[in-house]
């Protein structure tokens, strides 16, 4: 077996051009002493069986960003048989010295002109074979994203792998200075490359006056976030739904009679633990399907750039960039998917503080919760203010905790980020974008899932003679015990068994309350308003609003950020939170009140 | 200002922002152009050849530019914020 490393700046169609050498065949590789996920895939070039890794994008082999230090980590621990250089043709000029600095490591390298079809469009002439003779390796010109000259590159690729040495490891010490390799581009460059001197205005600069204007830009921002939002979660939901729908009725049909013979408790561990956990991990699908959809075609469209160049005032105060703030919009929909997306931000201490922050957005989960609740105990007259006030403060913790952990998070990173034009994406580029994605979730957060899942069955059924839910199992026991805790915030016992069951997904707290007060529909709206005044429902919404994130966020924390220490964090900085406002909010309405 | 030609005469920065500075094509010699400058002192958009950048107004303070026929002065930073 072949190891092949596809290396490039960001920007240059890498994953375009991975993604359709290896279709959805992709996995995530482990590498030691690499902490983020590097893509592999095994394919069959010529006559040699090949694993191709992606690396990321890098702009500099001596750079300092977490990114260059994973790739040059790699190079340095893991002998390759030949390095892929991929490289915008329409930038050549300023991508030779990534070329020049690779080549001097001594391995075998083949280079890739990509974008050869903008680069035709721009009169750019670029004479491949005297490129290749100069640079002394194969040189081919490609357009990744239609697959243009992909036969005769995989058949350099092919000829390469058969002539190439022994696989071996780069040294990174021997690179040349900076000013060496930029007297050796120019050189190279001029004779084989010819830009004209005008370029022809492009179709992005006309619309970039307005995208871009100072005035428009930003309410357009908007209008396009909430578009898309409204698409990810319309054409979610009912998909969502269907899925659910699914899963229950092969649970009655299939899954039910499969354990009747088993004991009573075993049925309710299979049913009620592992099944529900495996169907709320497949009601995630279809979201994280729909949105990363939407999600390939803002990143591959050059939108998402832009989005950071219009909030970057803003967010740059709060020590994050406007790529955050379109996952923080997302996670009002869902917070899964939007920590999923932290990945196109590249430097680790702004992911990790996104995905801090994302999980305080009022995801569409928790608002079913809090209509349910604010029906029953408010006139309509006063319930949008009540839902208003929630999403402000909602927005209210995230800045607060950007505010507070900024410090924490710094990012090393420039904000020096290209603008690439505007591309059309194509289906293919969108529909495998969505796919990986949700293979990724799936092989991740499965496991984790479940587990939750299984923990809340067993701490509201055991022991297996008591009610469930009820003030005699595990969970109203430990209700009970933490009663000197959360009486100052209004929650009592039964509250609290609500609560636990919302660490699953926050929608279930209503079919919490349903199964803990042994009633449904309008009884139990009856009830909850009985049994709460409107100080205590606001006390409970918000907690239910900051309290620990669902145990599907949490399990796409983990894998996003790899690290339990972090993960912890994210659960017990919330919870904190949650306990200070419900506390600082339910003393003083009681203190104003009385 | 917007539009109005330039070059990039020197790059004084620390060595990591150098680097990116560099690697995007801010390299003394070369021609550069700002095309536009976000509102709320947001970032400004500068192109080199056929790249676009956008830098942070404190990062672009680090690129001394030498206007086409005019005293040079740096870009992004209001004209008295002399180079860094």
């Amino acid at each position: 077996m072949k190891r092949v490393a596809l290396i490039g700046m960001p920007n240059t169609g890498k994953s375009t051009l991975f993604n359709r050498l290896t279709g959805a065949s992709a996995r995530v590789g482990n590498w030691p002493g690499i902490t983020v996920d590097l893509m592999t895939a095994k394919i069959l070039v010529g006559a040699h069986m090949a694993e191709l890794v992606d690396l990321p994008g890098i702009y500099d082999l001596k750079g300092y960003s977490d990114d260059e230090a994973v790739v040059r980590q790699f190079l340095q621990t893991t002998p390759v048989d030949l390095v892929l250089l991929i490289a915008n043709a329409v930038q050549i000029e300023r991508q030779m010295s990534l070329v020049l600095q690779m080549r001097a490591l001594g391995l075998p390298c083949l280079l890739l002109l990509n974008m050869a079809d903008e680069a035709r469009q721009l009169g750019i002439t670029i004479d491949a074979d005297r490129l290749a003779e100069q640079l002394a390796m194969p040189v081919a010109l490609i357009a990744a994203k239609y697959g243009e000259g992909q036969p005769a590159a995989l058949k350099k690729i092919g000829h390469a792998l058969a002539t190439a040495p022994a696989p071996a490891t780069a040294r990174l010490d021997a690179l040349a200075d900076h000013s060496a390799i930029e007297t050796e581009s120019a050189a190279v460059i001029a004779g084989t490359v010819q830009i004209p001197a005008r370029l022809p205005e492009h179709l992005s600069d006309k619309l970039d006056r307005v995208v871009l204007h100072p005035w428009v830009g930003l309410p357009l921002f908007f209008l396009a976030m909430f578009g898309v939002f409204q698409a990810v979660f319309l054409i979610g939901a009912p998909i969502q739904a269907g899925m659910v729908w699914l899963f229950e009725q092969a649970k009655t049909l299939a899954v039910e009679p499969a354990v009747s013979m088993l004991p009573k408790f075993a049925q309710g561990f299979v049913l009620d633990g592992i099944w529900a956990g495996l169907s709320t991990v497949a009601a995630f699908v279809p979201i994280i399907i729909v949105f990363f959809l939407f999600m390939a075609v803002v990143e591959d469209s050059g939108y998402l750039s832009r989005a950071a160049f219009l909030t970057d005032a803003l967010m740059s105060r709060l020590g994050l960039d406007g790529r955050s703030f379109v996952m923080i919009l997302m996670g009002f929909g869902c917070n899964v998917p939007a920590i999923m997306g932290t990945r196109v931000m590249r430097s680790r201490p702004h992911r990790l503080l996104s995905m801090l922050v994302i999980p305080l957005s009022l995801c569409s989960a928790r608002l079913q919760v809090f209509l349910f609740l604010i029906a029953a105990l408010f006139p309509p007259s006063k319930a949008p203010w009540v839902l208003f006030c929630l999403y402000l403060t909602s927005f209210g913790t995230a800045i607060l905790t950007a505010l507070i952990f900024k410090k924490r998070y710094v990012s090393t990173e420039p904000f020096v980020i290209e603008l690439p034009p505007y591309r059309l994406p194509t289906i293919r580029q969108i529909w495998l974008r969505g796919w990986v994605e949700v293979g990724h979730f799936l092989r991740r957060a499965t496991k984790m899932i479940v587990i939750g899942v299984v923990c809340v069955w067993i701490l509201t059924h055991v022991p297996f003679n008591a009610t469930p839910a009820g003030p005699d199992t595990l969970a109203g026991m430990l209700g009970s015990l933490l009663q000197p805790l959360l009486a100052p915030i209004g929650i009592d016992t039964k509250l609290t068994v609500a609560l636990m069951f919302g660490f699953i997904a926050k929608e279930i707290v209503i079919g919490a309350f349903a199964v803990i007060y042994g009633m449904e529909g309008a009884a139990l709206s009856a009830n909850m308003a009985s049994q709460m005044d409107w100080v205590q429902a606001v006390s409970f919404m918000l907690f239910t609003l900051i309290y620990t994130p669902c145990v599907s966020t949490i399990a796409a924390i983990k894998a996003e950020s790899k690290s339990p220490a972090f993960t912890v964090l994210a659960v017990a900085w919330p919870l904190a939170l949650a306990w200070v406002v419900s506390f600082v909010f339910y003393q003083s309405a009681r203190a104003l009140l009385a | 200002m917007p539009g109005q030609p330039a070059l990039v005469k020197a790059v004084h920065a620390a060595e990591h922002l150098a680097h990116r500075l560099a690697a995007l094509g801010f390299r003394s010699g070369k021609p550069l152009q700002v095309q536009r400058r976000g509102s709320l002192s947001g970032p400004v958009q500068v192109r080199l050849g056929t790249t676009d950048v956008i830098l942070r107004r404190t990062e672009a303070a680090h690129i001394e530019v030498e206007l086409r026929e005019v005293e040079p002065a740096p870009i992004g930073a209001a004209p008295d914020s002399s180079k860094a």
